[in-house]
């Protein structure tokens, strides 16, 4: 597969290191598995760790918006850290950067969500 | 210098990612920086994605076509497919428009591609197909 994804859940918190390019081919089977989850835990916050990411189109963009406004029901945020300059430019186009909180490292995240 | 390349592949999803590593590898000599391979990638795998999809609704009987030309400093990226067209290009190129409300779509394929190229030219039939070209002119 063109992309790894690493999953963890911390109080409500819905960490997601993402590994590889997300694109349509990638997309589907990870909305699936993040929607599942979300509901499953009642989740309020999602965590997208871009370090590891390659590449993401409008596929990818298309994902995010859609969490965030799963996510904006519960009051929850969706929050991207770690990105490389072609990820933080795509999110910035795309006006995700309005939307959603950006962060430096999964460190800074916690700090923001008060997780230790 | 002068290259050609034309491609055809299935409307299968997977093509995506092929199509985008076919155009990294056929710039790769070109000394180019990673910011520029990212955006030729990202044009390709905007446009594929709009011919499988919205082209051919992702019957993967259908072919899509890739053309790439490289002459001097200037790179064409021709995407066409024989699907079902566009009725409003005007409309399709709006930020934030989808034809597929339903499926958790941007909206943003053509702007992207846009921006990321010098020029971008659709053309476009009912029935008959969509073609885009889009042209670049690379530091080399």
């Amino acid at each position: 597969m063109t992309l790894k994804v690493e999953i963890f859940i911390k109080r409500y918190i819905l960490y997601i290191r993402l590994n590889g390019e997300l694109d349509q081919n990638s997309v589907e089977r990870l909305r699936i598995r993040v929607v599942e989850l979300i509901n499953k835990y009642t989740i309020k916050h999602l965590v997208l760790n871009c370090k590891q990411l390659q590449f993401m189109d409008s596929s990818g963009i298309g994902f995010i918006i859609g969490r965030f406004k799963n996510l904006q029901k519960v009051n929850g945020e969706v929050i991207l850290c770690s990105m490389n300059e072609s990820i933080r430019r795509i999110v910035r186009l795309s006006g995700l950067a309005k939307i959603c909180k950006i962060k430096n490292d999964e460190d800074e995240v916690n700090t923001y969500l008060g997780v230790v | 210098m002068k290259n050609i390349v034309k491609m055809e592949f299935s409307a299968n999803i997977a093509n995506v990612t092929f199509a985008r590593g076919a155009v990294a590898a056929f710039v790769l000599d070109l000394d180019l920086t990673l910011n520029t391979i990212n955006e030729i990638k990202t044009i390709v795998s905007e446009g594929v994605t709009n011919a499988i999809i919205h082209g051919y609704n992702k019957n993967e009987k259908d072919i899509v076509y890739l053309e790439l030309y490289l002459e001097n400093d200037s790179l064409t990226i021709v995407i066409k497919d024989d699907g079902v067209g566009i009725e409003n290009i005007e409309k399709a190129k709006e930020p934030l428009f989808t034809s597929k409300l339903s499926e958790e779509r941007a909206g943003l394929g053509f702007t992207i591609m846009d921006i990321f190229s010098d020029s971008m030219e659709i053309t476009s039939s009912l029935n008959e197909g969509t073609t885009v070209v889009c042209t670049k002119t690379l530091q080399i």
